[in-house]
């Protein structure tokens, strides 16, 4: 396999609804930003891209199949070949692996990765209907069907489990809608305290409004570029390495989930899980095998120590908790306290409250989804680009402030999730320069 | 900051208009607000449940069923015809009518479809002995009085009589005394 680079990204402004402009407008948005934060002029762009990936998650919401053909043609990018990818709430980071293979395979030298939704095209309660629709129609569906349920469940169990509490779950929010605060990007930026968390409207008990992402319009990009294209073009002296991904799934029904033994990180021992009974509908499966996988690759030991920041996927301040163990960050049943501890947090940020560990890992800088919004093809890229620029050590340029922006950060991971834990995928960036 | 804004509900009825006011100035036009129209969408399937049908017919006739692999013997709580596990074909079993809640939640909100219905109880229910769970609607308690405890509790399979042929021909009710 070929070095892969990402070269440069951009991200439209992330908000309820974009009725001023269609998907491919919005797409264009994105790719016009990255074009130009590299210097590279569209008709010059199109000499030397030698494909794309394009990434949208529902053709209910678009209502219009083969918009993916539609955003190239717009982007003035035909007759360079294109694929659409789709895998629920991960696939912008499908995608964005999709456009690593075709880098790394020799295929392709320049690569660009689009994705976007518009879930604006229907009230919120259908669009969850549409959301629903990836969880199976002749079983689950018809019961009930509604995510927030879903996740609510697995966060029963997890509490039953482990003790975590929603206090701890309300620390997840508080800190990605502060970190938001700073990012011009996201979509809610307010600075909240866990009683306006556990005040605010309950969805699925014990999940409230505020423990959930909301929908949302945008579109976002991500150059990608191998070895040979970076010396030949020169587009950037600040290219950020791919260096690891990993990818895995588990069965859509999440009453099919086993019970079975942790698959242990190398950091772990089996004695830590006596007992246990992994995943059932507690943990994500597919979230431990896609973040095993890329570590490997990337020789990730201790992910804690390794790792300089993460940008995961936040549908639920529930699964960011159950995520921080599925990445090995802490032991499974410990995500609740490591929250509490303030080992997310960003440092230097004041959050209203004193953590006797707060920075140690930042986890999602920009906001995440609960703050920044999901659309879901784009998200799993804005996760790209925003890590893009941590590790460039552009954020202070692209937002405007350097809040944000993790000191001296070399090597982050990005974690994009769909459907109650079916498809997740972990990438990891590294500084390049 | 985060309590629920006053506000009126936005419905999706309006005025059909057939005309809007255009500029002569063509350079104006970049300037125009977005029109924004209704787009109704309506279709009716013709689903089959395939290899599941069994199921359905089961619930019309007051047996929950699962399933159970005829080569390793790994047992469906939710069934499915081909064994997961294996590979193996599985067979078709009667589950029990009592079971205990894995874990549950309660639906303020919902789908669309089924807003009507809020607050619903979802829960997932486990069997001994049975390997995986069943995804069902638990009726007879209070939502207000939702605590961790209620995982474990004892539940019963209760069944409509004119059935729909969905899963939800089968629901739960509490069964008395707590398992664990």
């Amino acid at each position: 396999m070929l070095p892969v680079y990402m070269i440069s990204g951009g991200v439209s402004k992330f908000t309820k609804a974009r009725p001023d402009v269609t998907f491919q407008r919005m797409v264009k948005e994105a790719y016009d930003y990255a074009l130009k934060d590299i210097g590279l002029e569209p008709g010059r762009a199109f000499e030397i891209v030698d494909g794309t990936i394009a990434s949208y998650f529902s053709d209910h919401f678009t209502r219009q199949l083969k918009a993916g053909s539609m955003v190239q043609d717009y982007l003035g990018l035909c007759p360079r070949p294109s694929k659409r990818i789709e895998g629920g709430g991960a696939t912008g980071g499908l995608a964005f692996q999709s456009g690593w293979e075709a880098v790394a395979s020799g295929r392709y030298d320049v690569c660009v990765v689009y994705g976007f939704e518009t879930m604006s095209h229907v009230n919120t309660w259908k669009g969850n209907e549409f959301i629903a629709l990836a969880s199976d129609t002749n079983f689950d569906y018809p019961v009930g069907g509604f995510y927030s349920g879903y996740y609510a469940m697995m966060v029963v169990r997890h509490m039953k489990e482990f003790k975590t509490s929603v206090e701890q779950m309300a620390l997840v929010s508080v800190k990605n809608h502060c970190n938001a605060f700073h990012n011009p990007y996201a979509q809610k930026r307010m600075k909240i305290k866990i009683e306006d968390v556990r005040n605010s409207e309950m969805v699925a008990w014990p999940l409230t409004m505020l423990d959930i992402c909301t929908m949302s319009d945008g579109a976002a990009v991500a150059i990608l570029a191998s070895e040979k294209a970076l010396e030949k073009y020169k587009l950037t002296d600040k290219p950020v390495k791919i260096t690891g991904v990993g990818g895995g799934l588990d069965a859509m029904r999440m009453a099919d989930r086993p019970h079975r033994d942790v698959i242990l990180l190398p950091h772990e021992k089996a004695e830590d899980y006596k007992g246990l009974k992994y995943p059932g509908v507690h943990s994500f499966r597919a979230g431990r095998v896609a973040s095993k996988e890329a570590y490997r690759m990337a020789g990730i030991t201790n992910p804690l120590g390794d790792l300089d920041f993460i940008e995961l996927h936040d549908a639920y301040t529930s699964s960011e908790i159950q995520t921080y163990e599925d990445m090995g960050l802490c032991r499974y049943g410990e995500g609740g306290r490591f929250v509490e501890a303030g080992k997310p947090f960003m440092p230097g940020i004041d959050y209203g409250y004193k953590f006797p560990e707060q920075g140690k890992i930042p986890v999602n800088p920009s906001g995440g989804l609960i703050a920044c919004g999901h659309p879901v093809g784009a998200t799993g890229i804005m996760q790209a680009v925003f890590a893009f620029w941590q590790l460039q050590g552009t954020i202070g340029k692209h937002f405007g402030n350097d809040f944000l922006q993790i000191k001296n950060a070399r090597r982050g991971a990005i974690h994009s999730h769909a459907g109650t834990g079916t498809y997740v995928v972990v990438s990891i960036l590294e500084r390049g320069f | 900051m985060a309590e629920k804004k006053i506000k009126l509900p936005e419905t999706e009825e309006g005025a059909v208009i057939f005309n809007v006011p255009f500029p002569e100035d063509l350079s104006q036009l970049k300037k125009m607000a977005p029109i924004i129209i209704k787009h109704h969408y309506e279709i009716d399937y013709i689903h089959s449940y395939g290899q599941d049908s069994p199921f359905f017919a089961g619930l019309a006739n007051g047996k929950l069923l699962g399933t159970k692999c005829s080569k390793c013997g790994y047992t469906y709580g939710t069934p499915r015809l081909d064994c997961m596990e294996c590979g193996g074909e599985c067979d078709w079993i009667e589950l029990p009518k009592e079971g205990y809640i894995h874990t549950f939640t309660i639906c303020y909100y919902g789908s669309e479809e089924f807003l009507k219905e809020t607050p619903f109880i979802l829960i997932l229910v486990e069997w001994p002995g049975v390997d995986t769970l069943f995804l069902s609607r638990l009726v007879g308690v209070d939502p207000k009085e939702a605590s961790l405890d209620w995982v474990g509790m004892k539940v019963r399979a209760q069944f409509k009589r004119l059935s729909k042929f969905k899963p939800t021909d089968v629901y739960f009710v509490p069964a008395g005394k707590k398992n664990k």
